[in-house]
């Protein structure tokens, strides 16, 4: 597929941690709520598995199912938002997840794409993992999270 | 160099900026791509573009034999939260409006110009 032909984002930032730990923060409910405004993240991570997130007030926000699954290396998400019309008529996307140990931290790459060029979905979520990935570097690292809650979009 | 300074480093330069603009209107370009409408050389983007990824600012990806550069905002969102945020105040909201404001006058209406019919339109 041609670049033109897909809308994606790559976010990276290095974490002052292990792999197995940052692996543990990414797929443990209880962390990942400290980190994503309270959002409830239910799967049992196997290939195959379903994958959804339920924000604070309860609704779903989106789901999808486990891709690929490589602890502590590397995790794909099919994702389909759940959360405005508009965005779930896009149909699914693709969430890789790849961490790469770099001298005493881990590089920690979030690649998000949908085969559509233009996609409202991928401009959606490109302005929210900055916040959760700000978040999920200072909670790790310092025990603090900067953005308790959501912010207005 | 810490982090931050290399961060900072990378965010003085007008060219640098300049060319995360660029990946902000379009996300995921070559080299090529880049230097196109770019008043900057070849060697001179490469070089920027080095130290952008070295202070994270911009990711590269492989996709066969094109190299693509995305912007990456997250050590934007951390000078945010570590700069800013401690900072921000809804006073300052008013000042940046006011300033537009008298900006924006001083465009349309400047009070003190005494030749308003020499004004380009």
């Amino acid at each position: 597929m041609n670049a033109a032909d897909r809308s994606q984002f790559v976010y990276v930032t290095f974490i002052r941690t292990t792999p197995a730990k940052l692996w543990e923060a990414l797929t443990d409910p209880q962390f990942i709520r400290q980190y994503w405004f309270n959002t409830t993240v239910t799967s049992d991570w196997k290939k195959g598995s379903s994958w959804k997130m339920v924000s604070s007030d309860g609704s779903l926000t989106d789901s999808g199912e486990i891709l690929e699954i490589d602890p502590p290396r590397r995790m794909v998400i099919r994702w389909l938002n759940e959360w405005k019309p508009e965005l779930k008529a896009e149909g699914l996307s693709r969430c890789t997840i790849e961490l790469a140990p770099v001298d005493k931290a881990v590089k920690l790459t979030i690649t998000h794409e949908i085969d559509r060029p233009d996609s409202k979905l991928i401009t959606a979520v490109s302005g929210g993992w900055p916040r959760i990935l700000s978040n999920l570097k200072s909670l790790i690292e310092t025990g603090e999270v900067a953005i308790v809650s959501r912010p207005a979009h | 160099m810490s982090d931050a300074d290399l961060l900072f480093k990378a965010l003085a330069d007008p060219g640098r900026r300049k060319l995360m603009d660029r990946l902000h209107a379009h996300d995921g370009q070559t080299l090529s791509e880049l230097c196109q409408h770019l008043d900057m050389t070849r060697q001179g983007v490469t070089q920027h573009l080095a130290l952008l990824e070295a202070a994270n600012l911009v990711a590269v990806q492989r996709r066969g034999r094109e190299k693509l550069h995305f912007l990456n905002p997250v050590p934007l969102q951390e000078i945010y939260d570590r700069w800013i945020r401690k900072f921000e105040r809804p006073r300052l909201k008013a000042l940046r409006d006011l300033k537009r404001r008298l900006e924006k006058d001083a465009q349309s209406s400047p009070p003190t110009d005494p030749h308003p019919t020499r004004r380009k339109p």
